[in-house]
């Protein structure tokens, strides 16, 4: 168990020493975004821009256009909220090779409140043209993210959480942008599911079994691009899906997962996120239950849509 | 004017209690942000806004804009003592269902206007505020307690340009200069260099004092009110954590609670024995 945010933490020390075009940019916040563990050993390096996102990224982007791979971080709804506009301008357009790599997305931050909860910046993200979209499930894709997206010439997005989530990969797991993996099979339905939910539904796909109802979990690291082949497979051969994420479903994965099996599968589907609503106060555990983000509704869900097919 | 000096003092005191108590029960929130706050708050609540708890949506109320949303404790706490709702309420910050937000919530909190959390987007609210009372012909101030972190905020700077150009003088900005903001000083983290001067050059009437002397605040909303023609930025040299001697002037204690052995000293140094 290991926050994704402190893997990325590692993982952007680690690369810094491989690559000394790698700087970092932080807006006051480098101790939660982990990106204080680069600065420590890259004060150079490292530029902490103070309470000012959109600055931030416009700095990211001038450093990128003169050779530097820039990651910069701050929370989730401050980078991919405050600073939209900059981001889809000066990095998105011009195919920037900027990092964003956001910290405490979705509703696990807590105790901060709606305020604080970003459950749309996945669907903000995609929507910009050039825009690569991640959201690991847990550390070791994380690391692999961070290193795909240093090597990758371009934007990328990467959503990370703020608690320790469960181990779904094995070290050293190798990430491939745009590649989704099949973590159980299963021939009746397809959990399709990204972030700390793919943990959540190889449990409930583990429950279903003793009901006799074999889930197939597809892990969806990459948002966008999509992985169109594997989710076409699924749906032609289990012809149901349950996607799943910390984010609303208006947009992001079950946003993207509908679109593409509208236009190349109609496939019976049902979408388990945050349903057009605001975040709010509470404990992270408290709220995913609150939300219905856990294993649990992905069995009733599972279950309800085998019932669907016949 | 003596008595009434020492009475908000008594009262900024009973906050500063609250405030600790709060923020122990909940384990979580930001301290050291409320702390250097709360003198100025108390000011505002106990003796200079018009506001009726009975009636929170009275016409007749001034605004009061916490821009540097984080401190919503020492909100909080003011608006239980007013009795906007019961103190009994404050136990519940930050729990799953309650009207105490982690960051104030005009939808669910009696007394709360607008929703902040996101740093520097307050003044621009405030000045909106003041732009509408004023089309109203209203004598309705607004107040917006800020961040000196927050002023990085690039918005802030557009706030202060608009508020000038529209000449917002029913528009009070307050700010708490504690030095201190997450990463640590603000001026080692992203310099904003003289508050003041950057004020008067946008054209704002300031006032500078130090936020933890209760007649010089009472002093400095009087002058800001008096002023005529230009919106006025109160520029108060504030200690983070202030009140409690081990939570003061560390950036540490920013989103830090006081635990279990923490909470009978903070007490102590609060002059509470209970
Ligand atoms: C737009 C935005 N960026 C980042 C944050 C996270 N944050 C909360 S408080 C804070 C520091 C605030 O410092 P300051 O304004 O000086 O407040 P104070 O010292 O009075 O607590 C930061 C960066 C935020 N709330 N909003
Ligand atoms: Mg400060």
């Amino acid at each position: 168990m290991i926050a994704t945010r402190d893997a990325y933490g590692e993982a952007l020390a680690e690369l810094g020493a491989e690559n000394d075009q790698i700087v970092a940019l932080d807006a006051d916040l480098s101790g939660s975004t982990k990106t204080g563990v680069f600065a420590k050993k890259f004060p150079t390096r490292f530029f902490n821009m103070g309470i000012a996102e959109a600055n931030m990224v416009g700095t990211a982007a001038g450093l990128a256009s003169v050779g530097k791979i820039p990651f910069l971080s701050t929370f989730a709804i401050f980078a991919a909220g405050r600073a939209w506009e900059q981001i889809r301008q000066s990095v998105a357009y011009p195919k920037a090779n900027v990092k964003i790599v956001a910290t405490h997305g979705g509703v696990t931050v807590g105790e901060d409140g709606g305020s604080h909860q970003s459950v749309e910046d996945v669907a903000i993200m995609r929507a910009i043209p050039n825009m690569t979209v991640i959201v690991p499930a847990d550390g070791e894709e994380t690391k692999g993210a961070i290193r795909a997206a240093a090597a990758y010439k371009g934007p990328v997005y990467v959503r990370l959480g703020r608690n320790k989530v469960a181990n779904v990969f094995p070290a050293g797991h190798v990430f491939e942008i745009g590649k989704g993996c099949e973590l159980a099979p299963g021939t009746d339905l397809t959990f399709v599911t990204t972030g700390l939910m793919t943990a959540q539904a190889l449990i409930a796909a583990e429950k279903l079994k003793a009901e006799g109802i074999s889930a197939r979990v597809v892990h969806i690291g990459t948002i966008k691009p999509l992985d169109k082949e594997l989710l076409l497979q699924a749906a032609r051969e289990t012809g149901a899906i349950v996607t799943a994420e910390e984010h609303s479903v208006i947009g992001g994965l079950g946003g993207a997962v509908a679109e593409l099996l509208g236009e190349e599968c109609p496939t019976l589907m049902k979408r388990v996120g945050i349903h057009d609503r605001f975040g709010t106060s509470g404990k992270s555990e408290e709220l995913l239950k609150y939300f219905g983000l856990n294993a649990e509704t992905l069995v009733e869900e599972g279950r309800e849509i085998v019932s669907r097919k016949k | 004017m003596k008595e009434k000096i020492a009475e908000l003092e008594e009262k900024a005191r009973r906050l500063r209690v609250a405030i600790v108590k709060t923020l122990h029960k909940s384990q979580s929130g930001h301290t050291g942000g409320s702390l250097s706050a709360i003198d100025m708050v108390s000011a505002l609540y106990f003796h200079k806004m018009r506001h009726n708890p009975q009636e929170p949506a009275w016409d007749g109320r001034d605004r009061f804009v916490l821009s540097k949303g984080h401190a919503a404790p020492a909100l909080y706490v003011a608006l239980a003592e007013c009795g906007y709702f019961p103190s009994e309420d404050l136990m519940m910050l930050r729990r799953l269902g309650s009207h105490l937000q982690g960051h104030p919530d005009s939808k669910v909190t009696p007394g709360v206007d607008v929703c902040t959390g996101s740093l520097g987007q307050g003044l621009s609210m405030a000045n909106g505020m003041a732009l509408g009372l004023k089309l109203d012909g209203k004598p309705n101030r607004v107040y917006a307690v800020l961040g000196d972190g927050e002023l990085q905020e690039g918005q802030i700077w557009e706030a202060a340009m608009a508020a000038a150009h529209y000449k917002s003088d029913n528009l009070c900005a307050l700010i708490d200069a504690n030095r201190l903001q997450i990463d640590g000083e603000v001026a080692k983290v992203m310099n904003v260099a003289s508050i003041a001067d950057k004020f008067r050059s946008f054209g704002w009437n300031v006032i500078e004092i130090d936020g933890h002397d209760m007649a010089q605040i009472v002093r400095a909303l009087d002058e800001a009110e008096a002023h005529k023609g230009a919106p006025s930025a109160i520029v108060a040299a504030t200690v983070k954590g202030k009140g409690v001697s081990f939570f003061e002037n560390k950036a540490a204690y920013h989103g830090v609670t006081p635990n279990d052995q923490e909470l009978p000293e903070a007490l102590k140094c609060l002059g509470c024995f209970d």
